[in-house]
């Protein structure tokens, strides 16, 4: 059966939808849905069909919009994202998780939320309270601006109640309970600053999962790439041959364990790629070593950012690769990063891209 | 009755919400309790948890700023104002 491709794009000014077949050339935009909110993240259930969207209004407060119908109605919901009385204080939801018939999603003060009933209500699971750092990851002198709290939930293939956190400048927590407890997983990585607890006060950007090999995680950390063959328990650093060591956005190859994708950024306030010069990144070797593609993007003044849910590949035969900039631009590579066309050039900043392939 | 007005950002998150409706209540967080009976959800995008309103969305009664206490009066007019901000 015929299938169709559909990038879901999170910006600052709603969420659009762009939808080409196998072939991955010709794009359609539709959009700007959600009422105009700034999404944080849009992902597709694959499963489901389900386009949720996550959304904070400057007026209205935060919740998650969702779609049935591939961007036809949408409906918003905030009912039981909430902190009990007196306790936090809930200013935005941010990284969507969707698996297992749960929807999970990340709030800032830091918690977990999830909904049974397909994003309808919404229920807390957990603030992690017995967790090194947690005294300290809610003081508004650890939050900078643009603070998102619980940034991003990862499901794992094993079942509902098996999923990993990022706490934004804290690190990776892991649950296999359903979110009772929870385990630090951030031994070897690195960080510039002093720790108070070496367990944790990690700032892991983008945690991805191999589709083929569930104990291969890659991560792109504010200090460097970094690969796990344990499941995320010991961690080993691999930005060697990469431009510089920090960046937004990783992605893992479907089929290949050894395969994955980076956008190295400078460093500095810029955040922009280095001289000007748009390249994606990929190694074949698990992180030994690295090469730069960049065949169809701009090689001169593109001094263009890729924030942490801006990048995303398909799972196709021939993977294709799709990212977002910060200036609102969208490319696409059909052929595995090797080349690449702009499908989108006027959107919204854009702060997320997340790819479902679906049957006709 | 009061004639409460609602602002623009409003209408479209909700099905057949208009901007301009009569909503028998005694104060300001009364005649929002009315309009979340009968647009669930509603109360939760003008206030926060306390309850108190929203950081940027502001109430006037008869043109004097108010607050949810503020009590209505038979025909107050009751402005409800997302802040001018953004771009």
């Amino acid at each position: 059966m015929a299938k169709r491709i559909v990038l879901a794009v999170g910006t600052r000014k709603g969420c659009f939808l762009l939808e080409s077949d196998e072939g991955r050339r010709d794009w359609e935009v539709r959009g700007p849905f959600c009422d105009g909110w700034p999404v944080y993240h849009a992902v597709v259930d694959e499963g489901s069909g389900t386009i949720y969207a996550s959304a904070a209004s400057e007026w209205h407060g935060a919740g998650v919009w969702r779609s049935p119908d591939m961007g036809e109605t949408w409906e918003l919901s905030s009912e039981g994202l909430q902190y009990p009385e007196g306790e936090l204080k809930l200013s935005r939801v941010s990284g969507l998780g969707v698996g297992h018939g749960k929807v999970r999603v990340g709030a800032e003060a830091a918690g977990v939320f999830e909904s049974g009933d397909g994003g309808a209500t919404w229920s807390l699971v957990s603030t992690l309270d017995d967790q090194p750092g947690r005294g300290s990851w809610n003081d508004p002198s650890n939050q900078p601006p643009g603070h998102l709290g619980m940034t991003a939930i990862l499901p794992h293939p094993d079942g509902p109640d098996r999923y990993m956190i990022i706490v934004q400048g804290f690190g990776i927590f892991e649950t296999t309970d359903g979110g009772g407890s929870w385990e630090p997983r951030n031994s070897g990585l690195r960080a510039e600053w002093p720790l108070e607890d070496e367990r944790v006060g990690y700032c892991v950007h983008k945690l991805v999962m191999s589709p083929v090999d569930h104990d291969r995680f890659y991560q792109q950390n504010h200090c460097g790439m970094h690969r796990s063959d344990d499941g995320g328990r010991t961690w080993t650093e691999v930005t060697d041959g990469l431009p510089t060591d920090f960046g937004f956005v990783a992605a893992a190859h479907p089929h290949d364990r050894e395969s994955f994708y980076v956008i190295p950024l400078d460093p500095g306030h810029g955040r922009c790629m280095p001289d000007g010069a748009a390249a994606v990144w990929r190694t074949s070797d698990a992180g030994s070593t690295w090469q730069r593609l960049h065949r169809g993007l701009p090689q001169q003044n593109a001094y263009i950012g890729v924030l942490r849910e801006g990048l995303a590949i398909d799972s196709l035969d021939a993977p294709g690769l799709y990212f977002g900039t910060s200036t609102g631009q969208v490319f696409a590579s059909a052929d595995e990063g090797e080349t690449w066309d702009e499908i989108a050039s006027y959107l919204p900043g854009i702060s997320s891209v997340e790819v479902a392939v679906l049957e006709s | 009755m009061a004639d409460l007005h609602l602002p623009p950002t409003l209408p479209s998150l909700f099905v057949d919400l208009p901007r301009r409706l009569d909503v028998d209540a005694t104060t300001v967080n009364e005649a929002i309790d009315r309009l979340d009976e009968r647009w669930p959800g509603l109360r939760d995008r003008l206030c926060e948890p306390g309850p108190a309103l929203r950081p940027h969305i502001n109430v006037y009664v008869d043109r004097e700023r108010a607050e949810l206490a503020t009590a209505l009066g038979p025909g107050s007019r009751v402005d409800v104002i997302a802040a001018i901000s953004g771009g």
